[in-house]
């Protein structure tokens, strides 16, 4: 169970960018985070997970997320992320190895064997010696997802990973992000594409700036909150939405 | 001209203390100079190697080894930059100019003050061919220090100049690792002062690295051969520093950034060359 309590970003010192947001995740589940640009989607992962200064609290399975760090795992935009880094695509996903790694052990032979694994769920083995600077956005991001994957953490945190990604990139990632979930663990993404949220998230939590909702996508999906989180601009066709920008 | 520098090679004691001095300083700088550039810190190296002279001075003034007051002045100087960009909207290149300007200022005065023999000009442009024995040893320890720590904490610092997000979300501490970086840095910037002076020294820490980078797709491979064109480019600059009579420092730099100009149209990632080459 994650539960966030309060979490309050504050930029400039006057205003806030995440306001008081709290929010329950009960179960294992595909989460969807859900918001306007601007809406502080990045700024509140950030804040859950101390990475910028931040009030409040997070708790998963009851215990500190301080506590449980080494449960964690976090993949920043891949455009936050220096693709020109003289780093290859098996050392990239071998970086998912270090938290369960004491200090100065190193990776053993075992360890390059799990990391071709991940790399072949990800059907990007072929691609293990390239530099990532070499590779697309999709296979990048998949990269990264392998990374996830042999770091075998708990709670996930994915800030928009289907931006800027080829069709079976992402079908590929989904597969792999279902498997999580069915393995027990909580995937929380920042996304922004409401085409296709439905299809791929077992809850939502909405935010603008302050939490708009917070459920299963059945229950929160709806025109009423959408229009709350994105305005007027927002428009429904049957059950697909899609967000227009504000004119 | 060979003949002659391998004569006054096997002759001088004080040009063996040059090569020596400056091949580490070379080797050590490139190896340094790799984690500067991909965490984008270049200008960090050019602040923190101004900011130890105010040190060699307070050193000199209370008659200390001047590693003490330079290592304890580079550290403050990233402190205070460090502190300026994460505790204002001040960004961070402008924290550095601020800094590394006030501390250079600073040191010009204390050495006035000082009035001591040091001479400022070696102090900032360097003199290789007049390095001592104590210091070329003091030079190879910390030199080897440095390394070692590299090579103990390579994957820490790996991963910290990479994805320093993805490390912080699973409980490292990226800021100890940044101070850890600076200690190295300033470290360095001591050693190679008596090679190419407080003004060069960021041309040893960045042109090797960023020269090796053109070649290399690994961090690994990136610091081997940054450290060993760091190496042969100092001996290369001392060469022809002593054949014909100039700066032995800044022939060093001169022969690094050659190096560079040449990387940047020959190398399989720039392709510049080739490109232009296929357009016609």
């Amino acid at each position: 169970m994650l539960e966030v309590k309060n979490i309050t970003v504050t930029y400039d010192g006057l205003s806030n960018a995440v306001d008081n947001v709290s929010f329950r995740i009960d179960q294992p589940s595909l989460v969807g985070i859900l918001g306007p640009n601007g809406a502080g989607k990045s700024t509140m992962i950030k804040g859950i997970l101390k990475l910028i200064p931040s009030q409040g609290e997070t708790f998963y399975n009851n215990s500190p997320l301080k506590k449980v760090q080494k449960k964690i795992a976090y993949v920043e935009q891949k455009s936050a992320i220096d693709y020109t880094f003289p780093i290859t695509v098996k050392e990239c996903v071998s970086l998912g190895l270090y938290p369960s790694k004491k200090m100065f052990q190193k990776i053993s032979t075992a360890d390059w064997k799990q990391v071709d694994v991940a790399l072949e769920k990800v059907r990007m083995l072929e691609y293990k010696n390239k530099q990532i600077g070499e590779l697309s956005g999709g296979q990048f991001q998949r990269v990264l997802i392998a990374r996830t994957l042999i770091q075998r953490a708990d709670l996930i945190f994915l800030d928009e990973p289907f931006v800027g990604i080829d069709a079976t990139s992402e079908k590929i990632i989904m597969n792999i992000l279902y498997g999580f979930r069915n393995l027990g663990k909580t995937i929380m993404i920042v996304h922004h594409d409401l085409s296709k949220v439905e299809q791929y998230f077992d809850q939502l939590v909405i935010i603008d700036k302050r939490l708009i909702a917070c459920g299963a996508t059945k229950d929160v999906f709806t025109e009423e909150n959408l229009i709350r989180a994105y305005g007027s601009s927002i428009i429904v066709k049957g059950s697909e939405k899609q967000c227009l920008p504000n004119l | 001209m060979f003949t002659k520098f391998i004569d006054g090679l096997i002759e001088y004691h004080f040009l063996q203390n040059a090569l020596v001095t400056a091949t580490v300083i070379g080797i050590v700088s490139g190896a340094v100079g790799c984690f500067i550039i991909l965490r984008g810190m270049s200008l960090m190296g050019d602040a923190i190697s101004h900011a130890v002279l105010p040190g060699v001075a307070v050193s000199y003034i209370l008659g200390m080894n001047f590693f003490i007051g330079a290592i304890a002045f580079g550290l403050l100087a990233s402190i205070i930059i460090t502190f300026i960009s994460n505790n204002s909207t001040i960004k961070n290149d402008t924290a550095i100019g601020i800094t590394f300007s006030s501390f250079l200022a600073l040191g010009v005065i204390l050495i006035g003050v000082a009035n001591s023999s040091t001479d400022l000009f070696h102090i900032l442009f360097g003199n290789v061919l007049a390095v001592q024995d104590f210091d070329k040893w003091l030079t190879i320890g910390i030199s080897v220090l440095v390394l070692a720590i590299i090579a103990i904490f390579f994957k820490q610092l790996l991963i910290t100049s990479f994805d320093p997000m993805m490390a912080k979300a699973f409980g490292m501490n990226v800021n100890a690792y940044h101070y850890l970086l600076m200690i190295l840095l300033t470290l360095v910037s001591v050693t190679a002062m008596q090679s190419v002076g407080t003004i060069l020294i960021v041309a040893m820490l960045i042109t090797p690295a960023a020269t090796a980078y053109l070649y290399t797709k690994r961090l690994s491979s990136m610091i081997l051969l940054s450290s060993l064109l760091g190496g042969a480019t100092s001996v290369i600059g001392l060469f022809i520093g002593y054949s014909f009579n100039i700066a032995a420092g800044s022939s060093i730099v001169i022969t690094s950034a050659i190096v560079f100009l040449i990387s940047f149209f020959i190398s399989p990632k720039q392709q510049i060359l080739r490109k232009k080459v296929l357009s016609v």
